[in-house]
């Protein structure tokens, strides 16, 4: 019924998404008869563990410390509201009421049954969604700007670029046993928001001197144990060429990346091992023989991808209104949130309105059943039926008319979605940590917790400025602590959780990997150590410095030497 | 009982006398096979000797060995062998796309070693047009297997248009 409903133009005449025709829904359905066909033979004992373990992390499912989880894709971040309530739907009648937004555009829920994993898979293609190559060695949900499309400040928009990768990756037959996970992210935005430089193939959209669009494309980025900001390997290259050229990476890495060890055999590790003008050689002479061939994308196949993404039917509309004017010069706390939830948009009286998913004693990124329902009938009633996923762990609401804020603040302050943190210390990246996941060495909520509580006041936030805290509790690095302005790293010690602390990280366009600042620290020590690291910040910066301008400025020294001084 | 099928799940007949991979000269020479699928290094070191025992050669490449290695004979070689020494090494896949795609082996290409039923799709669109399926391997589940999808999106060496150019 739901996936009469979403293919009636009459509910959703405007979304700017992309659509499946009948090759895409055919794929999907062929998924889910070959899936459940895998799973009946794993569970009558026809499949060994090691041969279905593969099969059922390119449909996203994982074992965790309690039960199994499953990563469905968002790709590229757009969603519809009928494709939340479907996942709202799915958190309460599979999983336990909610789920987890991750930091790659994906949803995981933590505790559905294996044998039930074929329903909601065939549940989720009613509404085209999947959970195909979210995990396993293959090539993952292909990642973009969350403002992608309604930017004020973009190059070109993403998203057509991004689906057309996304069928390109999606059961590629000679990539779907790589030695190790492969991550695309594409950014056509000034600001990057992609943490594009640390993928595995970074695409920038770019233009050339003669104006044709191509990409700038680098290699070997990455994050996990041995982080790495990629590396150009080509200025320009033509749009015409991008799936011949990712197909040429892609047969180097899989023919010549290492498999001897699993921490030495991602992508980078190659670049790194070979070099990189040894390896861009190697890319350029397996791409000199299949470039012009029938890989080759087309204009017409360019101009079917973006019709999908025209423009919503926006209303012509002035950039003020008086009512919100006055409102802001009353309500402070609806000053607050405007000042950081809400940003320009690229029409006249719309705008971008995030909601920071950061609300002190909830899980960074977890979202109820009855919050995505909320959330669903918000992009309903304000953003045409559309939102979008961040890798910072929030959501969008993209096209809301200026003078719909005030209702739509109430509405959200009314759910707990109105936390006005977005950009500031709050609002953190944490992965799931040692509470759920079975691969970390350290719980990282509740240090994301300890901190917020400490800091939970506009004011204090406000005057901190801008700033990123990004905690993982592995150095799988889930949580992004490489790219933090602060990084936070759970450890091991002899069976005792401690954190690591590093500065001076970034994932924008001046991507910079942090530093650590010295011994770790225990648990309980974690927000005395970010209030000292700040406090010296406050002290030294100048002028409008971000925490990142000072550090660059002062470097670590400062922080060590405060951080760590004796008490007498 | 070994399972040999083609491309279209057909159950096959298989002549060819496998060499392991520390096979010697003397060895061949010995052999009564009259199809001989030999290690890629023992050919490339005793060519001349091998070709004058009469014998036909087809060659197995091991997974970390290139296609590359065979260019000299690619127009000869019948058969050309590539083993997966595990399912989850994937070298095989590439090494089949550049033997067909790149150096332009028309020749059959047969997957040895730990063939399973969950790759054999994604092997023949790679080109792959045999499976020496391991033991395990059931033969109505195997022939199953290379209809799990209907259609696909790549340009591979099995549908060289990819959809973007065949979608009405």
């Amino acid at each position: 019924m739901h996936a009469l409903l979403y293919q009636s133009p009459a509910l959703y005449p405007d979304l700017s998404m992309y659509r499946y025709d009948n090759y895409d829904r055919q794929m999907l359905q062929d998924r889910i008869t070959q899936f459940r066909d895998q799973t009946r033979r794993f569970l009558a004992g026809e499949l060994e563990n090691a041969q279905f373990l593969p099969l059922r992390l390119q449909n996203g499912l994982y074992v965790q410390r309690l039960a199994p989880m499953l990563r469905v894709a968002i790709p590229y971040g757009c969603l519809s509201a009928l494709q939340l309530r479907k996942l709202a739907h799915i958190a309460r009648h599979y999983d336990k009421g909610y789920g987890h937004f991750s930091t790659r555009q994906n949803i995981q829920f933590n505790w559905p049954k294996l044998p039930e994993v074929p329903d909601i898979l065939a549940e989720l293609a009613e509404v085209e969604m999947h959970a195909i190559q979210t995990s396993g060695n293959c090539i993952r949900n292909t990642t973009t700007d969350q403002f992608a499309g309604v930017s004020p400040h973009e190059l070109e928009d993403s998203r057509p670029w991004c689906e057309i990768i996304r069928q390109w990756s999606t059961f590629h037959p000679e990539f779907a046993h790589l030695p190790r996970k492969f991550k695309i992210a594409v950014c056509g935005t000034e600001i990057d928001q992609a943490a594009t430089q640390v993928h595995d193939i970074g695409l920038y959209l770019v233009k050339n001197f003669t104006g044709d669009l191509g990409f700038q494309v680098l290699v070997g980025g990455g994050l996990g144990r041995t982080p790495v900001i990629g590396q150009v390997i080509r200025d320009f290259l033509p749009w015409q060429q991008l799936l011949s050229y990712l197909d040429a990476i892609l047969r180097v890495y899989n023919q010549e990346g290492r498999r001897d060890n699993k921490y030495k055999a991602r992508i980078k590790i190659l670049v790194k091992e070979l070099g990189v003008a040894a390896f861009r050689d190697k890319v350029e002479a397996a791409w000199e023989l299949s470039k012009d061939g029938p890989a080759t994308l087309t204009e017409a196949e360019f101009k079917r991808c973006k019709q999908f993404f025209s423009e919503p039917a926006y209303e012509s509309l002035p950039d003020s209104d008086a009512t919100v004017s006055a409102l802001l010069q009353s309500d402070i706390r609806f000053n607050n949130w405007q000042e950081r939830n809400v940003r320009a948009h690229k029409k006249s009286g719309y705008r971008i309105v995030t909601l920071c998913l950061k609300a002190t004693g909830a899980a960074p990124g977890d979202l109820s059943a009855e919050q995505m329902e909320f959330v669903a009938d918000m992009a309903d009633r304000y953003s045409f039926h559309e939102l979008r996923v961040s890798h910072e762990q929030n959501l969008v609401l993209t096209d809301v008319k200026l003078g719909d804020l005030p209702a739509l603040y109430s509405a959200l302050q009314h759910e707990h979605l109105a936390t006005p943190y977005t950009g500031l210390l709050n609002d953190m990246i944490c992965c799931p940590g040692g509470d759920f996941c079975s691969l970390a060495n350290a719980k990282s909520i509740p240090i994301a917790e300890a901190i917020q509580r400490r800091f939970d006041d506009f004011a204090v936030q406000k005057n901190i400025g801008e700033i990123t805290l990004n905690i993982s509790g592995c150095m799988n690095a889930c949580g992004h602590h490489h790219v933090g302005n602060i990084g936070v790293l759970g450890v091991d010690k002899k069976g005792e959780e401690f954190y690591q602390v590093a500065l001076g990280g970034s994932s924008d366009r001046q991507a910079a990997l942090g530093k650590v600042l010295g011994p770790s620290f225990a648990q309980d020590d974690m927000p005395e150590v970010i209030d000292k690291v700040l406090q010296v910040y406050l002290q030294k910066r100048e002028g409008k410095e971000r925490f990142i301008d000072t550090y660059n400025r002062i470097g670590i020294e400062p922080f060590q030497e405060h951080v760590y001084a004796k008490a007498d | 009982m070994p399972k040999l099928i083609d491309s279209l799940g057909h159950l096959m007949e298989n002549p060819w006398a496998l060499l392991a991979k520390d096979a010697t000269l003397e060895q061949v020479q010995h052999s009564t096979a009259k199809l001989v699928l030999m290690p890629a290094r023992l050919w490339n070191d005793e060519k001349a000797a091998l070709l004058g025992t009469g014998k036909t050669f087809g060659v197995w490449l091991d997974s970390n060995e290139t296609a590359e290695l065979l260019k000299a004979d690619l127009a000869t070689l019948p058969l050309i062998a590539l083993n997966f020494p595990t399912f989850m090494d994937g070298r095989g896949y590439s090494t089949a796309g550049v033997l067909r795609q790149q150096l332009g082996y028309a020749g059959e290409i047969r997957a040895i070693g730990d063939v399973l039923r969950d790759q054999l799709f994604y092997m023949r669109r790679c080109g792959f047009n045999t499976f020496d399926l391991r033991d395990s391997v059931k033969l109505e589940d195997a022939q199953k297997a290379l209809h799990d999808f209907t259609t696909n999106y790549q340009a591979t060496v099995e549908e060289p248009t990819p959809l973007f150019r065949r979608r009405a």
